[in-house]
């Protein structure tokens, strides 16, 4: 018959300072891993939450990134622009936009230094393709003027960057007159212009970065992407949108590394903590473990009853760390990507994976913690531990 | 004095307790170690010598944008500057990187007859140098790229361009080693201008100037007198120490500033936390036997100092045990890649030292001396009758 839990609940109640204090540490053990999650995750969520499913983006074979890819404006207009597959607006346009990627360094609140930001070129295609992209202030740029509107994070991370500001890059100032914020959570951190103007400011008439075309249906999707793969004249790789926003959720490797390496650390020494704090419970309780063997408690319940305190505690922990993370919900920050070299901004989100993980890192850092110290009392001799004071 | 042998006795009587709250105290301390030396190198750090003679100019929009190669010859009539060598990024994808980021390395081309003017701190044999300078297909790798991509002198390197609308087949004519980078591959930027040439293109392309500067004092003087020479010009640029410009670089990691203080700052007080309960613990078990010490004659003096010095030497021994293993750790990330150039010559500064140590003490004081002191103060007879 196993011991009841209360009698577990109370023995924490009487040694309230030693609970505490053990249960904070796991505590703060388990916001360190937790706020580092919520990192990844909200880098998860911002790039795999973006991009039209029917969307396909070319970029050329090996390049990888927007940045680093070249097309030409030939290749666009003669080969790709109308290819059968391609949905066509109501005018009966082709929805496939050939759009010209840059960086530019903006100092923002977090690195008055400056970081890298993409700085897009399009057409009114382009726009169109977009439409999921709303203005929040202002109004859309103009073709063949230098007007850029920029994306709500870029707005809200960048001092410089406000409606009625200019920004110089190319051959002279751009003019400030809107900001967008898309539902896809990567475009906010992007500045759109007029491509035409874009392009001559920059000196690249004929090579652009890539082409952003929408598939009719989900079976031409995937018959385009195969057609320009093995198209010879144009050596392109063709990824699904989506595919190319999920790939730059690696971005927070780094980071991750480096807080799961730390908060394996520290779980391994709040483990011996509670190791620590379980033996002094089981050395004080020695009698009264003593007394439960006479009751006719098994040396299976008395293992299991202080293993249950053990991971009591540190689910005390765990919540308590939960807890002190919960502010960082929605927090912004950004992280740089190799691949697109540019800032991306997120917000940290504590989704349920990050508060199942937290939970179960602290349980494992109790159960662990708390073997050792109950197989030790489950292997008391009744006589001995009545007699020990 | 005459109490340690007593403080060493009680220290080690419940050795299980004491060797669990020396390893939490000392893997905390590794840790915090190691992250107080990387915010320490990152943000109070300075250049390494060689460094400190170094400026980089690059395009005042940003590092994507290139600038005519003829800044070159002016920069380097500039007073004050030694030699200029001019950088140009390839990208492109090697192999299987297309598929797997994570196992790009950068390529730059540079020119091949300066450059090592500019990094004389670079470690090549001199007959590497010759023949990575002599052939204009040479590839001039780092010790720590070659080692991971298994790169031997002659091997042939084929990396596939994408920027540039060409390939690069280069061969391996000399392997370098230094403090700043082992990982990246340079090549002779004449390669990339006979190839654009070729190709009938007339643009010319300098992605940045590395300008070697007489004396570190030159730094400021230099940058400014560049920046301002090309303030109006067609390309307007932003010149800084090479040091500051690996450091732009950091912010690709995220705010790493602040991950590392509030992780620090986590650490330090899980420590707080776990070791002072645990030592609290120790003593508050031990107030019987503190009657006990009374009545052999024990000033209450004598009696705190045994309490604290007991845990002084509990902290004292896993401060030590813990900057042993963060200078092991630090160790291992030497031979890592380098993220940032400052994980290759990290190393536990003696301000970062002292401060662990001191804090490590203080942690020991500071957790006893509230049960310390209460237990020195009990009449004995309190004491002995104390149940807990």
């Amino acid at each position: 018959m196993p011991i009841p839990i209360t009698y577990n609940i109370r023995n924490l109640a009487v040694r309230k300072t030693t609970t505490v204090m053990t249960a904070l540490g796991i505590a703060l053990t388990v916001a360190v891993l937790c706020a580092v999650l919520s990192m990844v995750e909200g880098l998860r969520v911002a790039f795999t939450s973006s991009g039209h499913p029917l969307n396909l983006l070319l970029i050329r074979k090996g390049s990888g990134a927007e940045l680093s890819s070249v097309v030409s404006r030939n290749d666009y207009n003669e080969v790709i622009r109308f290819r059968p597959g391609i949905a066509r607006d109501p005018d009966g346009r082709p929805l496939a936009s050939l759009e010209l990627v840059t960086i530019i360094n903006l100092p923002s609140l977090e690195f008055p230094e400056g970081v890298n930001v993409n700085v897009r070129g399009l057409s009114p295609i382009g726009l169109e393709l977009r439409n999921e992209s709303r203005l929040e202030r202002g109004r859309w740029f103009q073709p063949g003027r230098r007007e850029i509107v920029v994306g709500s994070e870029i707005g809200s991370q960048n001092p410089s960057a406000q409606v009625g500001k200019s920004i110089r890059f190319g051959r002279g100032e751009w003019r400030i007159v809107g900001v967008f914020t898309s539902s896809y959570p990567a475009r906010n951190s992007e500045i759109w212009g007029d491509l035409d103007q874009v392009r001559s400011d920059l000196n690249r008439f004929d090579a652009c970065s890539s082409v952003l075309l929408r598939a009719a249906n989900p079976v031409a999707l995937r018959a385009l992407a195969s057609e320009f793969a093995v198209e010879q004249r144009l050596q392109l790789e063709a990824l699904p949108e989506t595919e190319y926003f999920a790939k730059q959720t690696d971005s927070g490797d780094i980071i991750r590394y480096l807080g799961t390496f730390v908060a394996i650390i520290m779980a391994v020494g709040s483990c011996f903590a509670a190791m620590n704090t379980m033996y002094a419970a089981v050395a004080r309780r020695s009698k009264e473990i003593g007394t439960l063997r006479v009751l006719g408690f098994s040396r299976f319940s008395i293992l299991l009853c202080f293993v249950l305190e053990s991971v009591l505690i540190s689910l005390l922990g765990g919540l308590l760390g939960l807890l002190l993370i919960l502010p960082l919900h929605g927090l912004s920050t950004g992280v740089g990507s190799m691949t697109t070299f540019a800032e991306t901004s997120f917000q940290l989100a504590i989704t349920p994976k990050v508060v199942i993980s937290g939970l179960a890192f602290a349980l494992i850092m109790g159960a662990l913690g708390g073997f050792l110290p109950a197989f030790s009392a489950a292997r008391k001799q009744i006589l001995v531990a009545l007699r020990q004071i | 004095m005459r109490y340690l042998g007593l403080i060493f006795k009680n220290a080690l009587r419940n050795r299980r307790r004491s060797l669990l709250t020396i390893s939490s105290l000392a893997l905390s301390l590794c840790i915090l170690g190691v992250l107080m030396a990387l915010y320490y190198a990152l943000f109070h750090g300075e250049a390494p010598k060689a460094q400190m003679l170094r400026v980089v100019t690059r395009h005042k929009v940003a590092i994507a944008f290139a600038m005519p190669v003829y800044y070159r010859d002016k920069i380097a009539r500039l007073p004050g500057v030694k030699q200029v060598c001019t950088w140009q990024w390839y990208g492109g994808a090697y192999k299987d990187e297309e598929r797997d980021r994570s196992k790009f390395f950068p390529r730059f081309g540079v020119e091949a007859d300066r450059f090592f003017e500019v990094y004389p701190d670079y470690r090549v044999p001199a007959a590497q140098k010759l023949a990575f300078q002599k052939d204009i297909a040479g590839a001039l790798v780092g010790a720590h790229l070659a080692a991971n991509q298994g790169f031997k002198l002659g091997d042939k390197i084929k990396i596939k361009g994408n920027i540039f609308p060409f390939d690069l087949d280069l061969t391996v004519r000399a392997i370098y080693d230094s403090d700043i980078d082992a990982d990246n591959l340079y090549f002779p930027l004449k390669y990339l201008q006979q190839a654009l040439e070729a190709r009938g293109s007339k643009r010319s392309y300098a992605g940045t100037f590395t300008s070697l500067v007489d004396s570190p004092a030159d730094v400021p003087r230099v940058s400014t007198a560049i920046d301002e020479m090309f303030a109006n010009a067609e390309a307007p640029t932003h010149t800084e120490s090479e040091y500051a410009f690996g450091l732009t670089f950091l912010s690709f990691l995220g705010n790493i500033k602040l991950a590392l203080i509030s992780i620090c700052g986590a650490v330090t007080f899980t420590i707080l936390l776990v070791a002072g309960n645990t030592m609290a613990m120790s003593v508050r078990e031990r107030v019987r036997e503190v009657g006990i010490l009374k009545t052999l004659g024990f000033t209450p003096r004598g009696i705190l100092c045994l309490l604290l010095g007991e845990s002084a030497v509990i902290a004292m021994l896993g401060g030590i045990i813990g900057l042993l293993l963060a200078n092991l750790l630090i160790g291992v990330l030497h031979h890592g890649p380098a993220i940032v150039q400052q994980t290759k010559t990290l190393t536990l500064q003696p301000p970062v030292l002292a401060i662990l140590l001191g804090f490590s003490v203080f942690i020991g004081l500071s957790s006893v001396i509230v049960p310390a002191w209460r237990a020195s103060r009990m009449s004995i007879l309190e004491a002995l009758q104390d149940a807990d």
